[in-house]
């Protein structure tokens, strides 16, 4: 599914990924952790394409192309999907018309017709439904006037939509109560596939008790130092991240 | 990201070809003997070729305005021509079937069948194509509801006097210096009249096209809607590719007598110059209409085209609880160089007047909001609310806002809203990043950032309004 090789990436000519090596295969759940200014967000961004966030070293494998050469929106619709730290407001253009058309990307890269707009409500609905979102904000101007946490369901929704093979959560559970947290942690599982994967970004161990990995890896300084599965998220959230960063050293 | 814009800066104009009609046009100059030329060609009243003369005489005696946030290289007047008419005109066609099939072929590739027109949307088209109204459809069903939608030129002959009542009472002779100009060589145009009480039947369409080298375009139209009456009137234009710079000079009459309301909608997509601001249209346009006593008049344009515009489309609110109201998208790419804005003119009690403008500067482009909104001494409850913001694409353009508020009434209300934003990069990587290409994400957004004005156009205007923003845009990512 990705392969990174030894991936460096800078961010205004500073390194802040290190020689990454990371391998996710079909159906896993990756979780990143790690302390702040790690790199962790920065490795969404880098694979998500975002400008100003450059790889300046090692390779990178998505389906068995090579990712850093595509353009962001053909990385979206060969199937990347990077739920936002921070999503922005885009008012006055409706969350409805822009799903339509990201859905319809997706599905004309992919050869396929787009969809009508009866079954396109149909999915919507369905999918706000899931996150506890009410069907109003379909109408809304893109994430304009939404809570944080209205923004980061909106951003599952989103996600479940466009049906991604490879799901890149930036810090997703920062800011969200433990509802808001449970509700996305069922759509994350809800989608679980095995064809499809997740790289889940996160400072705590929290959302890990709903959303259960199958590795847990921590970055430190932009490289991953350590690598486990879940008990070692159990092991960060006791111990904090300083006698890793102390073991590197 | 702004790697992506320049790319696409530079699509070339969608609408930008041109149509080979032979014409038959006066060699470029301006004397007295021209507008003797153009009155008789059109076999006008004397009454009319003195009004003309008048208007000249007026013009002459006129500076250009300087005052607008524009530059331009100085026009000489006497180097335009200043009539222009398809030949085969000479026998006006009866149907669609006898019109010359380029012209159809024209209409075609702007996306605008005519047939189809007819058929599809029910509205009456008045297509101007250069001088002369070749088409006029659907005017006998108008007449059964008594409505008159005709070339202003024939006007002048069927209904001499509602013309001569009217014409050049909203914006008279010495108005302005184009208006002057536009008084006294108007070519054509439309005229519409809407009885007592009668809601018209369908939305009144005017195409105009610019189709003839160094040829100025000078439109005239005059629209009463008698009392109780109620129109909505659409005016959209687009233009063939050329190098020369050309002069539009209209002038828009519109009179709402008590209780009557009138909807004029424009889309205006005159070619707008290459982009190294080469060549397109220079448009200096005068547009007002007067409310009489709850009358309402709403005006709403989407300008997308021309290399200079200079437009206020305005209301005179002279009746008691007249309302008016200016709808304004202006998007400026390139080189292009806007200056427009509205005036609203309150002079009867209680009247009230909202102005929502959305300026979208890409390019290098200049584009400036100017408002005038006046509160009478007797003017008293009088209101207006105005919004005005500003979308910046890419760092090499400019907004400005010039808005002018004179209250003489104390009790009289005005409120000014305004904002200047950016197309941030997160909102386009936000579109990328589900699955959008940057230009379709810009134009996205830009559809966004109109809507409330879009809002406002009849439904098959505003299909049309927003894909010609994208064609607009095309190129100015940035």
């Amino acid at each position: 599914m990705l392969t990174i090789k030894d991936l460096c990436a800078s961010v205004e000519d500073k390194e802040i990924i290190r020689q990454l090596s990371l391998e996710v295969k079909p159906g896993e759940i990756h979780a990143i952790m790690g302390p702040n200014g790690a790199g962790k967000s920065t490795l969404g961004n880098v694979l998500s394409g975002r400008p100003g966030y450059e790889a300046t070293a090692g390779t990178v494998t998505f389906k068995e192309m090579d990712l850093l050469d595509l353009d962001p929106e053909i990385r979206a619709r060969e199937g990347l999907f990077l739920a936002f730290q921070y999503p922005v407001e885009i008012p006055g253009v409706s969350n409805m018309e822009l799903l339509k058309a990201a859905v319809d990307a997706r599905r004309t890269h992919a050869g396929q017709e787009e969809i009508s707009a009866i079954d396109f409500m149909k999915m919507a609905r369905e999918a706000c439904k899931s996150v506890g979102l009410d069907q109003s904000f379909l109408k809304r101007g893109v994430n304009e006037g939404f809570s944080g946490g209205e923004k980061k369901r909106n951003e599952i929704m989103q996600m479940m939509l466009m049906e991604p093979t490879l799901c890149i959560l930036d810090e997703t559970d920062s800011g969200l109560d433990i509802d808001a947290l449970q509700v996305v942690a069922r759509g994350v599982n809800a989608m679980r596939s095995e064809e499809r994967s997740f790289i889940v970004v996160t400072h705590y161990q929290r959302l890990l008790d709903f959303i259960v990995p199958d590795y847990v890896h921590v970055l430190a300084n932009g490289r991953i130092v350590k690598s486990g599965d879940k008990s070692l998220a159990l092991e960060l959230e006791a111990k904090g991240y300083s006698w890793l960063e102390d073991e590197v050293a | 990201m702004s790697e992506q814009v320049e790319e696409l800066i530079k699509k070339e104009y969608a609408a930008g070809f041109h149509t080979d009609i032979e014409s038959e046009t006066l060699p470029p100059g301006l004397n007295e003997d021209v507008i003797r030329f153009i009155s008789a060609k059109k076999n006008e009243p004397e009454w009319m070729l003195e009004w003309r003369l008048k208007a000249y005489k007026v013009w002459q005696s006129m500076e250009e305005p300087s005052w607008a946030h524009v530059h331009y290289p100085e026009i000489d007047f006497q180097a335009v021509s200043y009539f222009s008419a398809p030949k085969s005109l000479e026998d006006r066609p009866k149907s669609l079937d006898e019109v010359d099939p380029d012209l159809i072929e024209t209409y075609n590739k702007l996306g605008i069948p005519l047939h189809e027109q007819e058929m599809l949307a029910g509205v009456a088209v008045d297509a101007v194509f250069d001088s002369v109204s070749v088409v006029t459809t659907f005017r006998e069903k108008l007449e059964e509801a008594g409505v008159i939608f005709c070339p202003i030129s024939e006007a002048v002959h069927r209904f001499p006097e509602l013309v001569k009542k009217y014409l050049g009472t909203v914006v008279p002779q010495r108005d302005n210096y184009y208006a002057a100009l536009n008084s006294a060589v108007f070519s054509d145009g439309s005229f519409v009249y809407i009885p007592k009480g009668v809601r018209c039947p369908m939305e009144l369409s005017t195409y105009f096209r610019i189709n003839q080298m160094n040829t100025g375009q000078f439109e005239r139209t005059l629209i009463i809607a008698d009392e109780g009456s109620h129109v909505s009137y659409l005016e959209g234009c687009t233009a063939p590719q050329r190098d020369e710079n050309q002069l539009h000079a209209a002038v828009v009459e519109l009179i709402a007598l008590d209780n009557a309301e009138i909807k004029y909608s424009t889309v205006q997509n005159w070619y707008p110059g290459d982009e190294n601001g080469k060549g397109g249209i220079y448009n200096f346009v005068t547009k007002r209409g007067i409310c009489h006593q709850r009358a309402k008049i709403s005006w709403t344009q989407v300008e997308t085209g021309s290399a200079v515009t200079w437009k206020y489309p305005s209301c005179i609110l002279k009746g008691d609880h007249s309302i008016g109201e200016f709808y304004s998208v202006a998007l400026t790419n390139n080189y292009q160089q806007a200056d427009t804005g509205t005036k609203m003119i309150h002079l009867g009690k209680n009247t009230k007047s909202t102005i929502i403008s959305k300026g979208i500067s890409a390019g290098r482009s200049q584009n400036a909001y100017r408002g005038l909104v006046r509160m009478g001494s007797s003017a008293s409850g009088a209101r207006n609310f105005t919004q005005c913001d500003s979308l910046l694409i890419g760092d090499r353009c400019g907004a400005h806002t010039f808005p002018y508020i004179e209250s003489a009434h104390p009790s009289a209300i005005v409120e000014h809203e305004a904002t200047t934003s950016k197309v941030s990069d997160d909102q386009m990587f936000l579109c990328q990043q589900r699955g959008l290409d940057p230009e379709k994400a810009v134009s996205m957004i830009v559809n966004g950032f109109c809507r409330e004005v879009f809002k406002q156009l009849p439904m098959e205007f505003a299909v049309e309004a927003g894909k010609l923003l994208e064609v607009s845009l095309e190129g100015s990512v940035g």
